[in-house]
């Protein structure tokens, strides 16, 4: 009976895992189409989207090196910033520390738009606009960043920081070979989910960067009208390929880190 | 007494730099926004009290804006959350190849959207698959992404993206209650549905708090999807508060935008203080 019913829902998870995983195979299978007409397998097939986006239109490949440097950039710095608020908000007390959490779950719940004029000023009369620093410099103070570190470094016992501490270690020492190491799973989820959000920013650079140069691979492929399906694909495929390649290396750890997450 | 205070400096040292940012980025910009909603006039000079706020509230657009974007929302954090819940106690189940299902249902997180909405154009433009399909079976065809079939494509792709995120915070859940309970439930001769009823759900109630947040957070970020979708001006039912605000920034409208952004600011806020009082009527209170 248990069997029966065990068969039935592996059945059922086969085939949401295959709507699931479809728009990859499809992306895979039409970077070979050399048509310009979708279908689902590509009638006429060969490599031309390749040859394309990686020798005659390079122009793709410094998008991806755009996208890159500013998603480094802001995970960098998310990450530190975010570890050193975390450990503040889980170990020490503070005046006004609750409400500013309280404040921090807010925003992390706003949708961007609403910080977005006033973003704009700031940069404004910081002298920012039209540089990568606009895009990066707001994205490294993550409301989510600090949420999710808390929750991990409330998780680690009191006791191996006592420990570390006995042993003569700093505040600052007992955050980098103590807690960061036992909350190794939460800091994986946060570079990806943050990896993710910073590669897929189409509003920021749009509205802070002035130069067609300067955009990320998301601004440029959200803006693409090529025919060709086979190049449009390519693209996708080197869109994808950062944030999955991080996905296979740490998905243990991104399973681990997210169920951190409690308020 | 001494050691406490320099213990509240440290900890306040530690939060600095992120609080440097936030006040730079959020709290000071905030004030701003509050100041400009009640002025007029190209650099906010005039004090124009309510005026913004009626013409706001009165603006069709606007109305339509909020009216979408809360109508997603209820209609497709619950769907998510109960998706989410039914796979995730499929997969509580353990057998053979669970974690390779979870983390493909975990991956479309990781899909950028542009390359996500290639897929989309694929099936749902006015060349797509689904009008290829339908030409050749004689059905008149549709300009799918205009019309109120977007609203529900859009459903669709937030479950899609969102579904495993949800099932690992539901799994963590359930990984947590002790097995005694279950079979301590069994021998009193309990069913599954019983089970499921009267131990996990609720067992599990900080659980669903959470991702309900999340959910609703996720929910806001599905305007970049319907961005990619439909742009500036998308079919009038996937036209979000964002739409409004954006297309608000583009024409230098900043005290309608401010207004607006006000607004939603003001409708989380409400949200997060009523789930924090139910929390606490919960008596579980782990901040």
């Amino acid at each position: 009976m248990k069997k029966k019913t065990n068969i039935i829902a592996i059945i059922v998870l086969s085939i949401l895992a295959i709507i699931t995983i479809f728009p990859l195979v499809y992306t895979f299978l039409n970077a070979f189409n050399t048509g310009s007409a979708y279908g689902l397998i590509p009638k006429e097939w060969g490599i031309r989207g390749f040859y394309e986006t990686f020798v005659r239109r390079p122009d793709y490949l410094i998008k991806f090196w755009n996208s890159l440097f500013i998603a480094i950039c802001i995970i960098t710095g998310q990450l530190l910033v975010s570890c050193l608020a975390g450990y503040g908000f889980s170990r020490f007390k503070f005046p006004g520390k609750n409400i500013l959490f309280y404040l921090i779950i807010i925003l992390m719940m706003m949708p961007y738009q609403v910080t977005l004029v006033s973003n704009y000023a700031i940069l404004e009369r910081l002298n920012l606009i039209g540089k990568e620093a606009a895009v990066i410099l707001p994205a490294i103070f993550s409301p989510f960043g600090v949420f999710l570190l808390k929750q991990a470094f409330d998780m680690c016992p009191t006791e191996f920081c006592e420990a570390a501490k006995l042993d003569g270690a700093g505040e600052v020492r007992t955050l980098f070979s103590v807690m960061i190491p036992r909350a190794k799973a939460a800091v994986a989820s946060l570079v990806i989910l943050s990896f993710v959000d910073a590669w897929n920013m189409v509003e920021q650079p749009l509205v802070f960067l002035r130069s067609q140069y300067q955009y990320p691979l998301s601004v440029f492929l959200s803006q693409m009208n090529e025919r060709i399906i086979g190049m449009v694909c390519v693209c996708g495929i080197l869109a994808a390929l950062p944030v999955l390649l991080l996905f296979l290396f740490f998905d243990e750890d991104l399973v681990e880190g997210i169920s951190f997450t409690k308020i | 007494m001494k050691r406490k205070r320099k213990n509240t400096l440290k900890g306040f040292l530690f939060v600095l730099p992120f609080l440097i940012g936030f006040f730079l980025f959020f709290i000071i910009p905030f004030f701003w926004s509050v100041q400009l909603s009640f002025t007029k006039g190209a650099g906010g000079t005039i004090f124009a009290g309510m005026e913004n706020y009626i013409s706001v509230f009165q603006s069709k657009a606007f109305r339509l804006s909020a009216y979408n974007t809360f109508r997603f929302m209820l209609i497709g954090v619950p769907l998510l959350m109960a998706f989410a819940f039914f796979i995730a106690l499929v997969l509580y189940r353990k057998f053979y190849g669970v974690s390779l299902f979870r983390s493909v249902f975990l991956y479309p997180l990781v899909v950028p959207i542009a390359a996500l909405v290639l897929v989309v154009n694929a099936f749902f433009s006015k060349d797509g698959i689904i009008n290829q399909l339908y030409s050749f079976m004689g059905i008149p065809v549709k300009d799918w992404l205009n019309s109120e079939a977007a609203f529900g494509i859009l459903i669709f792709l937030y479950i899609w993206k969102y579904c495993g995120y949800n099932i690992v915070l539901f799994l963590a859940g359930l990984n947590s209650i002790p097995e005694d309970f279950f079979q301590a439930a069994q021998l009193e001769g309990a069913r599954r549905g019983q089970m499921i009823r009267r131990i996990i759900m609720p067992l599990l109630v900080p659980n669903f708090f959470f991702v309900f947040v999340i959910s609703v957070v996720n929910s806001f970020k599905c305007f970049r999807e319907a961005y990619l979708i439909g742009g500036n001006n998308p079919h009038k039912s996937i036209y979000m508060l964002q739409h409004f605000m954006n297309n608000n920034f583009q024409n230098l409208n900043y005290q309608r935008l401010s207004v607006a952004a006000i607004f939603v600011f003001f409708i989380i806020s409400l949200l997060v203080l009523l789930l924090f009082l139910l929390k606490n009527r919960q008596g579980r209170i782990e901040m």
